[in-house]
């Protein structure tokens, strides 16, 4: 073998030892992050964390009752508020619309979707919190819904694409009208892999702190109905973290952890509900 | 053909139009198509309102500063001077830092996962890879906080000052919090698109490209490089924009470890302040109208920025998935 071969073949093989190292660091990355929470995060679940109110400063014990709920009830307005919208216009997208209209739409929902979300929360505060003069767990989940409805439209254009063109003509060949079609034959074609993408939509912004910041605020107490601020995780998460108190460090650690599991679920849930899915479609 | 012709062919085109209609309405599927189309083209409402409303706001901190706003440096709330230069600085270092560190990592890991894992063992990998992004961003915050800045504190800064210290971005002291920190949290939170989309875009480059050049002579590598490479270049710089635009927008993780101080310095170790950053910290503070306009104004900036950045990889990935769907 030449000089030359042996020193191509050395360049092949550290080159693409590289990018094998490159992706083990990445890989890394990930389960150092999951470790390290499950380590930090797990000593300091416990019962009362999840049932209890926040303590003041210096008491010790004490949990993030009212986060987790309040979490839950701002994930609740977004869905209600932007799972039909998105899903509606994802069909418009997908079975009703036109080509220039339609890509307009498809490219304004991308570029939507990738406004960072503090100006989402710039906006929430100047419609909402501005003429309502207070801070509200409705101002906070409909900042959520104007990052959720992009994903969700999106999301549900491309699994109502996938359908089968073979469908919607079998429908079409019996004499139903399009909407009857689309609402009996090619939507529940798609449904799996819409709920899949409505799932991700949720998970997604489940973890967003920035948009909430103005606009759900915070709270140590609880919330009542939804006119009120709210405290809620990832926000609790942040004033925790940047606080000089360990006692609260350490519940945003747990916090922490209780979020990422939540969040990771949904994606690997949603990733087993799709597998399944092409799977019975092979046989 | 006399006119009063046309105007009857005319006549008799509207009717069957309106009659097309009528039996559409009649079947539902005109009101299907307009009740969609209502909620489709609330996306363009949602964009255009957040367009004016952004305006709106910034306004009074526009009239008052003009472009001086954005390239003057004090930031001072008490005597109602803002300039965002500081904060411009912070965004455009920390993300020149994300993409130094995440680009080399991220193309080759995109490499390994489309030209050497066998599939299985690639589609594994590539979800696990996604999964990064799914993780909050004010997690990442917190393991930046409590993790990797007294890591760089005490290990890393020092290490670079040692070694890299005659040039200006290794110098001065070592806080932790800063430039450097906040670019090494960005590099792994955009790391999952690079490596996602790039992946996608080696993947559709088609497999002719890559038996000629091995049936050159050329080694796997020079295939890989040479080759294969350069024909996913769009998609591989597409996803590099997308990446970028997430840097520069993302606010949480990068709020907690930047040390949020309006200084320009040529140091990374030195605390700095990003544009989002500033939003998240004194949105809530901001007093009097200048104030809160100025930092709609930021806002503003923000959005025009990654909005023009995002465009363009989105059609720059648009230009490769579809090249490669051209050769199947």
């Amino acid at each position: 073998m030449s000089a030359r071969t042996h020193r191509r073949n050395l360049i092949n093989v550290i080159m693409l030892g590289l990018t094998g190292l490159c992706t083990l660091a990445a890989v890394a990355v990930l389960f150092f992050i999951l470790g390290y929470l499950v380590w930090n995060g797990g000593r300091y679940i416990d019962w009362d964390f999840l049932t209890q109110l926040p303590r003041p400063v210096g008491e010790s014990g004490g949990g993030m009752a009212n986060a987790i709920v309040g979490s839950g009830k701002l994930l609740l307005v977004a869905a209600l508020a932007g799972i039909p919208v998105g899903f509606i216009g994802g069909v418009y997208l997908a079975e009703f619309g036109g080509k220039t209209f339609t890509f307009v739409v498809r490219y304004t929902a991308d570029l939507l979707n990738g406004v960072p979300s503090i100006v989402i929360g710039i906006f929430a505060y100047t419609v909402l919190v501005l003429p309502m003069q207070h801070f509200s767990t409705l101002a906070g989940g409909l900042a959520l819904a104007v990052i959720l409805i992009p994903i969700v439209l999106r999301s549900t254009e491309d699994f109502l694409r996938a359908v089968p063109q073979t469908l919607r003509e079998g429908a079409l060949a019996l004499g139903a009208p399009r909407w009857k079609a689309v609402i009996t034959v090619v939507i529940p074609a798609a449904m799996r892999g819409i709920a899949t993408g409505v799932l991700l939509s949720l998970a997604r912004v489940a973890g967003e702190t920035a948009p909430l910041l103005f606009t759900s605020f915070s709270n140590r107490f609880w919330s009542h109905g939804w006119n009120e601020p709210t405290a809620s995780l990832p926000v609790m998460i942040f004033t925790y973290a940047i606080s000089p108190y360990d006692e609260w460090r350490r519940q945003a650690w747990a916090a922490a952890l209780v979020l990422l599991v939540l969040v990771l679920f949904a994606n690997i849930g949603a990733r087993l509900i799709l597998s399944r899915k092409s799977l019975s479609r092979g046989f | 053909m006399p006119a009063y012709q046309t105007s009857l062919t005319q006549i008799a085109r509207r009717r069957t139009h309106a009659g097309k209609f009528l039996e559409r309405l009649r079947s539902g599927d005109e009101i299907a198509h307009m009740v969609t189309l209502a909620f489709a083209a609330s996306v363009l409402l949602i964009t255009f309102l957040l367009v004016v409303e952004l305006g709106r706001h910034s306004a009074a901190s526009w009239h008052e500063f003009g472009w001086r706003f954005l390239v003057t440096s004090v930031w001072d709330p008490v005597f109602g001077e803002f300039g965002a230069l500081p904060f411009i600085y912070g965004t455009v270092v920390t993300s020149a830092v994300a993409l130094i560190i995440a680009v080399p990592i991220g193309v080759g890991a995109a490499i390994f996962l489309a030209e050497l894992a066998p599939p299985l063992l690639s589609i594994s990998l590539t979800f696990v890879i996604e999964l990064l992004a799914a993780v909050p961003s004010v997690v990442y915050g917190l393991l930046g906080i409590f993790v990797l800045v007294p890591l760089l504190r005490s290990y890393v800064e020092p290490f670079l000052q040692s070694t890299l210290g005659f040039l200006p971005f290794f110098q001065g002291p070592a806080y932790g919090v800063g430039f450097l920190a906040a670019g090494v949290v960005l590099a792994i939170m955009v790391l999952p698109f690079i490596i996602s989309i790039s992946r996608e875009a080696l993947l559709a480059v088609p497999m002719e490209q890559r038996e000629g050049a091995l049936a050159l002579g050329s080694t796997r590598w020079e295939a890989t490089w040479d080759v294969v490479a350069p024909y996913a270049r769009t998609g591989i710089l597409g996803s590099i924009f997308l990446a970028l635009a997430r840097a520069l927008g993302e606010t949480m993780a990068v709020t907690m470890v930047i040390g949020n101080d309006p200084k320009i310095s040529s140091s990374l170790f030195a605390p700095g302040y990003t544009i989002a950053a500033v939003i998240a910290n004194e949105f809530t503070e901001a007093t009097d109208d200048l104030y809160l306009s100025a930092l709609v104004e930021l806002g503003l900036v923000l959005f025009l920025v990654t909005i023009i950045i995002n465009a363009l990889a989105r059609l720059m990935i648009l230009a490769t998935t579809r090249r490669g769907t051209e050769h199947p």
